[in-house]
């Protein structure tokens, strides 16, 4: 195999896959800790969807009120719906305020305040008092602009670091030794179609979600969930993949995001009877409840009859009470999505919303400094030698059933940095790499090989139209016990359409039809492993909301669902413990309490 | 002498007139450049038609259809589809924009798409931006300061916030300068509306304390001084950013200090 498929190798201390905002924070915190370091981006990295995130990051900075990262805490193990593990919260929340100021020192154009401070705005399911007190103005904003702002901010601190990129190159395969350590990853330049092994005692995989599975997601073309897919066939599990976010406001039809800085600065969400509904299904926080209550309220409006439009099937949002100017100045990113999407005037009318595929909390399930853990032995913290996961792509588990908006750009830079700064420990820069056995690349050769000459009967967009019409049928904002037993049945089927899956260029060069066929086998991977994982869990928790078990169930379902996946085994699934407990003792472990916004 | 006549392999052909989609009563018809190294032949115009009742507004959408149904190796670039990313720049119809943003609609007649022009092409419509983002570095886009950072933010003002409206929303696209013919012909060494619009939002940042340095990496006949006002760069720009107004500023600082 490797005859016909001549491989350039590369040798580096780390090599991280992806160059989103985890990807370069990791990138430029390995290059600065001395660290040999390759990026390998299968997009140039202001093209990642990390550029796509609008309303803002999530610290206690405090600058327009009380505020702190304790309170900070206990809003994300409650919108966690206490699947969250607290030691990795804790961590997430205290080193967020110096995560935050340290993008501002890098330059990043934040909103001011009168003072002069980085402007801070409300967020669903931020308050403060431990949930007693009022809505927290936590959200660090750049307008409605904050992940552009980020992303271009960390790219240029990758250029001032002489971060060497390889742009434009996929990431076909994890190369795993027979001890299970992870050794290298064999990418595909899109430029030439030459194949390159990148060695490394570190791979950090910052590949994002894998929102595609799904027919309408507020998600880039490109969120595929490469690492995902790749972790999958290297037999390791992937963690919590039932757990599928549905951010309340895409735009109706395109489905793209309008971020809920929206209901953060005094937006609201509107009946096909004229009402706020949200006052009835969250008296308290209301239109700031947080993602999976609004969602599933609005569903419920609409399957009621209490849409809008001509088929009363989306919802309104209005911001046309709102001073212009305000709008102008901190919103104008989604004014004109909504004029280009909607052909809407936010000055003049509402736009037309429908909970959408957002966030994927589920991933590859790591600790806090990064690490891929898999179970093993009994051990489920057993940590995967020479591999860490960072961003959408991880599940460390901050975020549990439900993440919070903002909470995400937040993790990225705080994780993507604990990962540099544990590389730095457990790495010896320019240590020796020992050989691989001749044949470590033939397995992703093949599958290279079979997806490249594929001539069987039905096309990637055949296949990929498939999936994703069942995924948005059956696993849904609501789930029964039928509606999954169905799904687990359609999704396989698909699964069983790829041996007859047809390429049509043959070309080695930027051959997108290929890279698109590979990037299906790792969605359908996921989106075979998240119906199974939703099928399997019998309570409803944050985003996983299941009818026929509407309640929590902390006595048997306080635990994470691990799948892993084989082409010959189908889904097989297992389980690791929740962390019960926080990472110091400045704070308990916030027990688990009835969920009420 | 001057060459009165264009390279051989530089003429575009007629390439394949794919059929019209069965049953499809209200099409659009996309004409649209194609060319592979791989086959050794000149650019060719290939002909698709779009069937607008099954097909989302967007030329973007156009294009995937196309990909999806008609013929998968059509290449192109896209992400976000949602104006963000920077990705599907394109000529349409002679101008340079994002696809995932321009409606099939804001175009009559045919669909003429072409790659942005004067970049190298890789294929289809992919050009090679290599020397447009080598550009970009050149200007060091990072906040540049001696001062020791305060434990907290560094403090702005509002209004030096508001200086950096219309420029810190550039994508990177590559629209406005590859429309421009300044960069047609000084690409090497002309940078260009972008990264002259990003190398002003910079200059302009209070918190950056690296201003003269900036504008001595610009001092030079072609760096900064081949932008004529030609204005396309404003004209095309997918976002509404002016970066004619960021040279014009430039140019106007470098006056200021003489």
């Amino acid at each position: 195999m490797s005859e016909a498929y001549p491989i350039t190798e590369h040798k580096y201390d780390v090599v991280v896959v992806g160059a989103g905002g985890a990807g370069l924070r990791a990138t430029m915190g390995m290059a600065a800790a001395g660290l040999k370091t390759a990026a390998v981006t299968k997009v140039f990295p202001t093209r990642s969807h990390t550029v796509a995130a609008q309303g803002g990051i999530s610290a206690s900075l405090g600058n327009m009120g009380e505020d702190n990262w304790q309170w900070h805490m206990y809003d994300t193990v409650k919108g966690s719906d206490w699947l969250g593990d607290q030691d990795a919260i804790e961590y997430m929340c205290r080193e967020a305020p110096a995560s935050v100021l340290e993008l501002e020192q890098f330059g990043m154009p934040f909103s001011r305040t009168e003072e002069g401070k980085i402007y801070q705005r409300a967020f669903g399911g931020m308050t403060t008092q431990f949930g007693e007190g009022p809505a927290a103005q936590r959200t660090c904003a750049a307008a409605d602009r904050t992940g552009h702002a980020m992303l271009h901010t960390l790219y240029s601190q990758s250029l001032k670091h002489d971060t060497e990129f390889f742009i434009e190159y996929f990431a076909l395969d994890l190369i795993m030794d027979k001890d299970g350590a992870c050794k290298g990853v064999l990418c595909l330049s899109l430029e030439d179609g030459t194949l390159h092994l990148f060695r490394a005692h570190m791979v950090v995989l910052a590949t994002g979600g894998y929102g595609r599975t799904f027919f309408s997601c507020t998600s880039a073309h490109t969120c595929t969930g490469d690492g995902g897919g790749m972790v999958l066939r290297a037999g390791l599990p992937l963690q919590d993949m039932e757990f599928i976010q549905f951010h309340p406001t895409g735009i109706y039809g395109a489905g793209c995001l309008i971020t809920e800085g929206v209901r953060g600065e005094g937006g609201f969400l509107v009946n096909g009877e004229g009402e706020r509904f949200m006052e009835r299904y969250a008296p308290h926080a209301k239109d700031l409840a947080s993602r999976d209550v609004v969602s599933r309220s609005m569903t419920l409006e609409i399957r009621e009859g209490r849409g809008v439009g001509s088929r009363k099937d989306h919802i309104y949002l209005h911001l046309d009470h709102l001073d212009p100017a305000m709008i102008d100045e901190r919103l104008p990113g989604i004014s004109e999505s909504a004029r280009i999407f909607s052909g809407v005037d936010v000055h003049k009318e509402p736009i037309p919303v429908l909970p959408t595929v957002h966030y994927n909390m589920g991933g590859i399930p790591t600790n806090y400094h990064a690490e891929v853990v898999d179970l093993k032995d009994g051990n489920p913290d057993a940590v995967v030698p020479g591999l860490m996961a960072v961003g959408e792509a991880a599940c460390v588990s901050v975020h549990g059933a439900n993440r919070l908006g903002s909470n995400s750009l937040i993790d990225l830079v705080v994780f993507g940095r604990a990962a540099a700064l544990r590389a730095k420990d457990v790495v010896t820069p320019g240590a020796a790499h020992a050989p691989l056995p001749a044949d470590a690349c033939d397995e992703a050769l093949a599958r290279l090989d079979k997806f490249r000459n594929a001539n069987g009967d039905s096309s990637t967009a055949t296949i990929r139209d498939n999936m994703q019409r069942v995924m948005q049928d059956d696993c849904a904002v609501f789930r029964t016990s039928k509606t999954l037993a169905e799904g687990v049945e359609k999704i396989n089927k698909v699964w069983e359409q790829m041996p007859d899956i047809k390429t049509t260029d043959r070309s080695l060069v930027w051959n997108s039809d290929l890279v698109e066929t590979l990037e299906l086998d790792n969605l359908i991977r996921q989106a075979v492993v998240s119906m199974t994982a939703a099928e399997n869990r019998k309570e409803s928790r944050g985003a996983h909301a299941h009818e026929d078990f509407p309640d929590r169930d902390d006595e048997n379902w306080m635990k994470h669902t691990l799948t892993y996946h084989s082409d010959e085994g189908g889904v097989k699934l297992d389980y690791r413990p929740v962390h019960d407990y926080t990472l110091t003792d400045e704070i308990d472990y916030i027990k688990p309490k009835a969920r009420v916004y | 002498m001057v060459e009165l006549t264009l390279p051989k392999n530089s003429k575009v052909g007629t390439g394949k007139t794919h059929p019209k989609p069965d049953g499809a009563t209200n099409t659009k018809a996309f004409n649209v450049y194609r060319w592979s190294p791989d086959d050794n032949q000149n650019p060719a115009i290939d002909k698709y038609y779009v069937d607008l009742d099954t097909c989302g507004p967007m030329i973007l959408d156009g294009l995937i259809k196309i990909k999806n149904e008609i013929d998968p190796t059509l290449t192109f670039r896209r992400s976000c589809r949602e104006g963000i990313c920077g990705s599907c720049a394109m000529n349409i119809n002679g101008t340079n924009t994002l696809a995932c943003t321009t409606g099939m609609d804001e175009v009559e007649g045919d669909i003429n798409i072409y790659p942005l022009p004067h970049q190298p092409v890789v294929k289809d419509l992919v050009p090679d931006l290599t020397n447009f983002y080598a550009q970009y570095a050149s200007i060091k886009p990072w906040l540049q300061a001696e001062t020791p950072s305060p434990s907290k933010e560094r403090l702005q003002s509002k209004e030096d916030r508001e200086k950096l409206d219309g420029l810190y929303e550039c994508i990177l696209c590559a629209c406005c300068s590859t429309s421009c013919p300044s960069y047609w012909w000084n690409s090497d060494r002309f940078l260009g509306p972008a990264i002259l619009l990003q190398a002003y939002r910079w200059i302009i940042d209070s918190r950056d304390e690296h201003t003269g340095e900036r504008l001595d990496n610009l001092e030079d006949p072609f760096r900064l001084y081949r932008c004529h006002t030609i204005m396309n760069c404003a004209n095309t720009c997918p976002k509404g950013l002016n970066p004619a107004k960021a040279i014009a500023e430039i140019k106007k600082m470098m006056v200021e200090r003489r």
